[in-house]
């Protein structure tokens, strides 16, 4: 690729995806950079975040000096409740997940494929434990599914693909994923290219990514 | 006079049989009530099956010790990572697992609580969680079986209880302990602060005592 264009760091990846997170939606961020996205919601603009364990209205880390030993996240990470936040149980934390009343998750992933297939819970080597937490419940119970992560692996494999290699979390359930270079939204066509980095081509994008894409109607670089 | 307060670990762990499946709270290190798996790891009761969310979250106390002493033969969990005691055991072949998406887990505890034997789910369909499962169509969408999950015992962590064992709880420690106390044959709570009876609120009540057999203080 000989594009100079700069790709995006975790940090303004989440910044990205946390600007299309509209006012009053329930939101469910999956553990690692996808927890990110709510350090990037403005403190006026009400956004509910659902915590798989029994949590709705997180609120951010605390200071080391107010840890909470009873208040973790999914990451079982110290956090702290909003004024209006409520605590549940396991099963009722899963009704909001499987029975859609979730607006959004958003999920880290190995691979997406152009069809929506995600595969995010294992690689399958024989090494490694298997763990799949909550990433099946959520991948098809909430009503829009977005993945956030890096647009090729270290290796520069691409991560955007025809068909998922690695073990599937669900079928057809991405709907839009957010990248280090490029927005893009999961069709019935394919992948659409909302909108890239500055200085990027859709050539150069399509350099970088397995499966074929196409530029969506309207489609503008980032803001 | 019902008083479900039992004085002694030993007292409330009694009876526990071999080959038992023992459900266990928690989420992480939150909710989970290691006094009384540690009790568990005294009382001796081998050949056990966990059903936990985790596979514990500790080297040396709770499950991971009840691993260390060879006393599971088997767990039912859906995030069994950062457990050093269940790697080295799964690595060596020495336990099976079973792993389970946890909304799937959390539904198959609530529905052996409430009576219901199986239910149908989309969560799962098309990955290897569907193998060996039966699938039906609804509304032109594929859901896999899922069958209800009992115990023999569970063991649970809450906040507050009254002698008839009504329970509160704190935090996020509410998780899967509430439902795997309606999941049980025999339900042991470890219990941070003794109510008197009528000391907790009933609009406050979160597991009503009649899901509880037995309260031990924690120490």
């Amino acid at each position: 690729m000989t594009t100079t264009a700069v790709p995006l760091d975790r940090a303004r990846m989440a910044e990205r995806l946390a600007h299309d997170i509209p006012e009053g939606w329930y939101v469910n961020l999956g553990v690692g950079l996808p927890t990110q996205v709510a350090d990037f919601i403005p403190p006026d603009r009400d956004v509910v975040f659902h915590s798989e364990n029994g949590i709705l209205g997180m609120g951010p880390k605390p200071p080391p000096d107010a840890v909470d030993p009873w208040l973790v996240n999914a990451g079982k990470q110290a956090v702290t409740l909003k004024p209006g936040a409520a605590l549940f149980h396991h099963a009722d934390s899963f009704v909001m997940i499987r029975g859609g009343h979730v607006d959004l998750c958003v999920l880290g992933a190995f691979q997406v494929a152009q069809n929506g297939d995600l595969a995010n819970w294992t690689v399958d080597s024989a090494d490694k434990t298997p763990a799949v937490g909550g990433a099946m419940d959520l991948a098809v119970g909430v009503k829009r599914l977005w993945v956030l992560m890096e647009h090729t692996t270290k290796t520069g494999e691409s991560k955007l693909v025809k068909r998922c290699t690695y073990p599937l979390t669900a079928l057809g359930a991405v709907s839009r994923i957010y990248t280090n270079y490029a927005v893009l939204e999961v069709t019935p066509r394919g992948f659409e290219v909302l909108s890239m980095v500055d200085g990027l081509s859709l050539r150069d994008l399509q350099s970088m990514t397995d499966a074929p894409l196409t530029p969506a109607a309207g489609a503008r670089p980032h803001a | 006079m019902i008083d479900k307060w039992l004085p002694n670990l030993a007292e409330a762990l009694a009876g526990i049989r071999d080959g038992s499946t023992v459900m266990v709270g928690g989420f992480g290190a939150v909710g989970q009530p290691d006094f009384l798996v540690n009790g568990l790891a005294e009382q001796g009761a081998r050949d056990l099956t966990i059903v936990a969310n985790n596979a514990g979250w500790s080297r040396t106390t709770g499950i991971p010790r009840l691993m260390d002493l060879g006393r599971v033969r088997k767990i039912v969990c859906s995030f069994p990572k950062n457990s050093p005691a269940f790697d080295e055991l799964f690595r060596a072949g020495k336990i099976e697992l079973e792993i389970v998406p946890q909304g799937t887990l959390a539904e198959r505890i609530r529905s052996a609580g409430a009576g219901i034997p199986a239910f149908y789910t989309r969560t799962g369909v098309g990955t290897l969680m569907a193998e060996g499962k039966e699938v039906r169509v609804f509304d032109g969408k594929e859901y896999l079986l899922e069958h209800a999950l009992h115990a023999d015992v569970a063991l649970i962590e809450a906040w507050q209880a009254d002698r008839w064992g009504n329970l509160t709880y704190r935090g996020s420690g509410r998780n899967f302990n509430p439902i795997m106390a309606t999941a049980a044959k025999l339900t042991i709570a470890q219990v941070h602060e003794q109510a008197a009876l009528g000391g907790i609120e009933p609009d406050q009540v979160i597991t009503p005592g009649i899901f509880v057999n037995r309260l031990v203080l924690c120490q």
